[in-house]
């Protein structure tokens, strides 16, 4: 879930975080901070051991939005005896800075995929504590342990999904061919002029002109990336939008055709549409990225013993269904199959079967700054 | 003698009440205006580690070498023009507005004036949401230019969709001060400039034009600067299909993780605004 709504207040945000990040004072205007400074005394107790189902204070949850069950959080709360308190945010960028900093104030943290890698080299992550955690035998073995965390140490998975494509299928046919090309061919895209729309990211979008080329979405070559920019710079003029917040909705209002996007906001949009069947996602036949986000300790989180729980708590098998038949993203609790909603199992969109030709995007290091460069360009 | 002693001294003890009021709003000045500066500042001469964060040593002019790169030229370019567009329509259709509002009786014209910011009630990305849907394929505008024959208008996600939700935005600051002008404008010397025989357009350039410069030149300003540096009308109205200032800035942080070239950028164009605004002042609003 790389980018969620509302990730205009970017401006704003920006200037929050650069205050945020030279002091670590000033996380002030987190809920968190309300907390009296617990954190000289708990965040030296790293190490301490803590027990199965052992709380020590609040939870302090630093989440993406809509992406917990409210129910969840309830029996979190009756059945240990502690509140949860949420906050959100809207992209990993945005949360990093604030973690890294220090006194944050967080308990876990949901970092994707990628960013669990920097977060780990920049030891802003604390090891988990495993025997607190019984639960982590239920992750699926694809998830654990994960590229980004090859020793498991870190994190534990919280839901996963794939990038791809969203279409109006009484234009496109309900045989469409299912490629990139939808977008990047000029001949096949031609058809679907002005109602495209792309994600306003340079590592998706990039990244899925690399896959239409049949390179790597993690590549480090300029050459490679520079045929993938010269295609998206050939579709702008046929797209309507770059757009990573409302795309399941301008597609299901008819605004647009072909709508690139993450499954589960897609699948969302999808069942709110009159009608649903009307539209569909899938990851094209070259292949696209697959995506998790993690629940992770921040290294000063004030109660590390509840943090544990709550990570055991959500790896529960039937915590982990509900989770998945809330937000409708794939579940990487292997435990959970049984008590997922049959419909969402065996949704395609949730659940592709195939999944060979899906990458995880990594983190290229000073490469980075090619990608997001030539996007820009690629713009114009 | 001894009178000018009193006198000197009761204006320094008048100097000091007023620095003494006045300190609230320097603090405030100083805690969140002068001391992010300085950090932007600082950040600008960092290093990007390979991770995406910033090292706060090995300081270097990397970040602004950047800046000299064609991509930013073009961001530049782009932005600047985007912003004259936007200026030079505000102006020309805030001026004649100005002037019929300074010209109503009391009571209408402080309606127009409410009427003026109104808008300023609501958040302006729901504002901007709201033109996303008057623009839509379909929406509002497109239906009524559909009833009446000219067909349906696509206007949403084009660069024409921006500069309506930029003048949209920014109009009132362009009014504001132009009707401030207008208004202290002595009508008398209007009237001087026909009886010499000026003629409607002579009276308007040689007299109206200079006489609320000063309205003009702060409204412009009050326009240009944001324009410059939009990023969620050109992100929500444009479709984001044009890489300008705001965006590519926010781009620095939020996805290339490259805070030092996005702080040398944030820096730079503040100077630049702050300097050019100033000399704009100095040379054309003296009696501002």
């Amino acid at each position: 879930m790389k980018s969620m709504k509302f990730r205009l207040a970017g401006v704003a945000v920006t200037g929050a975080i650069l205050l945020a990040s030279c002091g670590g004072d000033s996380s002030s205007d987190d809920a968190a901070a309300d907390e009296p400074a617990a954190e000289e005394s708990t965040s030296e107790a790293t190490g301490a051991d803590c027990a199965v189902d052992q709380v020590d204070g609040d939870l302090y949850l630093y989440n993406w939005s809509e992406y917990i069950d409210p129910d969840l959080k309830t029996a979190f709360e009756e059945q240990y005896g502690v509140a949860v308190i949420e906050d959100n945010y809207d992209s990993n960028e945005a949360m990093q800075p604030i973690v890294a900093a220090g006194n944050s104030g967080y308990d876990v943290i949901v970092p994707s995929d990628y960013m669990v890698s920097i977060m780990i080299e920049e030891g802003s992550l604390q090891a988990l504590q495993l025997d607190a955690i019984p639960n982590m035998a239920n992750l699926d073995p694809v998830f654990y342990p994960a590229p980004y965390d090859p020793t498991g140490a870190y994190t534990a998975a919280y839901q996963w999904g794939t990038t791809g494509l969203g279409v109006d299928l009484t234009v496109l046919g309900e045989d469409t061919p299912r490629t990139w090309g939808l977008v990047f061919d000029p001949e096949l895209s031609a058809n679907f002029g002005g109602n495209i729309t792309l994600l306003n990211d340079p590592r998706e979008t990039i990244g899925a002109a690399l896959k239409y080329l049949g390179y790597s979405l993690n590549t480090t070559s300029i050459e490679e990336l520079d045929e993938a920019k010269a295609l998206v710079a050939d579709a702008v003029a046929r797209i309507a939008a770059f757009d990573s917040d409302q795309y399941d909705e301008l597609l299901v209002s008819g605004q647009t055709q072909i709508a690139h996007g993450f499954s589960g906001n897609m699948l969302y949009g999808i069942d709110e549409a009159e009608n649903p069947d009307d539209y569909t996602y899938f990851v094209p036949d070259e292949g696209g990225t697959i995506w998790t986000d993690n629940m992770a300790l921040p290294f000063d989180a004030p109660h590390p013993c509840t943090a544990h729980t709550f990570i055991n708590f959500i790896l529960d098998a039937e915590n982990g269904a509900a989770l998945t038949n809330w937000n409708l993203y794939g579940s990487p609790n292997a435990a959970s199959e049984p008590f997922i909603d049959a419909e969402v199992l065996e949704n395609e969109i949730v659940y592709p079967a195939d999944r060979s030709k899906l990458e995880f995007i990594t983190n290229t290091g000073d490469f980075e700054t090619n990608f997001s460069d030539a996007f820009s360009e690629a713009k114009g | 003698m001894s009178v000018g002693i009193a006198e000197a001294k009761r204006e320094r003890s008048e100097r000091r009440r007023g620095f003494l009021l006045a300190l609230p709003s320097f603090a405030y000045m100083v805690l969140f205006f002068a001391v992010p500066l300085i950090i932007v500042l600082v950040y600008s001469f960092a290093t990007r580690t390979s991770t995406g964060s910033t090292a706060l040593s090995d300081w270097n002019l990397d970040a602004y070498r950047k800046l000299g790169e064609p991509i930013v030229r073009n961001v530049v370019v782009r932005s600047v023009i985007l912003a004259l567009v936007t200026t030079v329509i505000c102006l020309v259709v805030a001026y004649p507005f100005a002037w019929f509002c300074a010209h109503q009786r009391p009571t209408i014209r402080n309606l127009l004036l409410i009427a003026v910011m109104i808008p300023f009630w609501t958040n302006f990305l729901v504002r901007n949401y709201a033109w996303r849907i008057l623009l839509s394929n379909g929406g509002p505008i497109s239906s009524f230019t559909e009833a009446i024959g000219l067909g349906e208008t696509n206007i949403l996600f084009t660069k024409t969709a921006v500069v309506i939700g930029l003048v949209y935005a920014y109009l009132p600051f362009m009014i504001l001060p132009l009707y401030a002008s207008i208004d202290r404008l002595d009508r008398r010397l209007i009237e001087a400039g026909r009886d010499l025989y000026g003629s409607g357009s002579q009276t308007f350039r040689r007299i109206v034009l200079p006489l609320t410069m000063p309205g003009v030149i702060a409204g412009s300003i009050l326009v240009f600067v944001p324009s410059m540096g939009a990023y969620v009308t050109p992100e929500l109205l444009g479709g984001g299909k044009e890489t300008l200032l705001g965006s590519y800035i926010v781009t620095q942080f939020l996805t290339a993780r490259n805070w030092p070239v996005g702080a040398s950028l944030s820096f730079v164009l503040m100077a630049v605004m702050l300097v050019s605004t100033i000399v704009y002042f100095r040379s054309g609003g003296k009696n501002l």
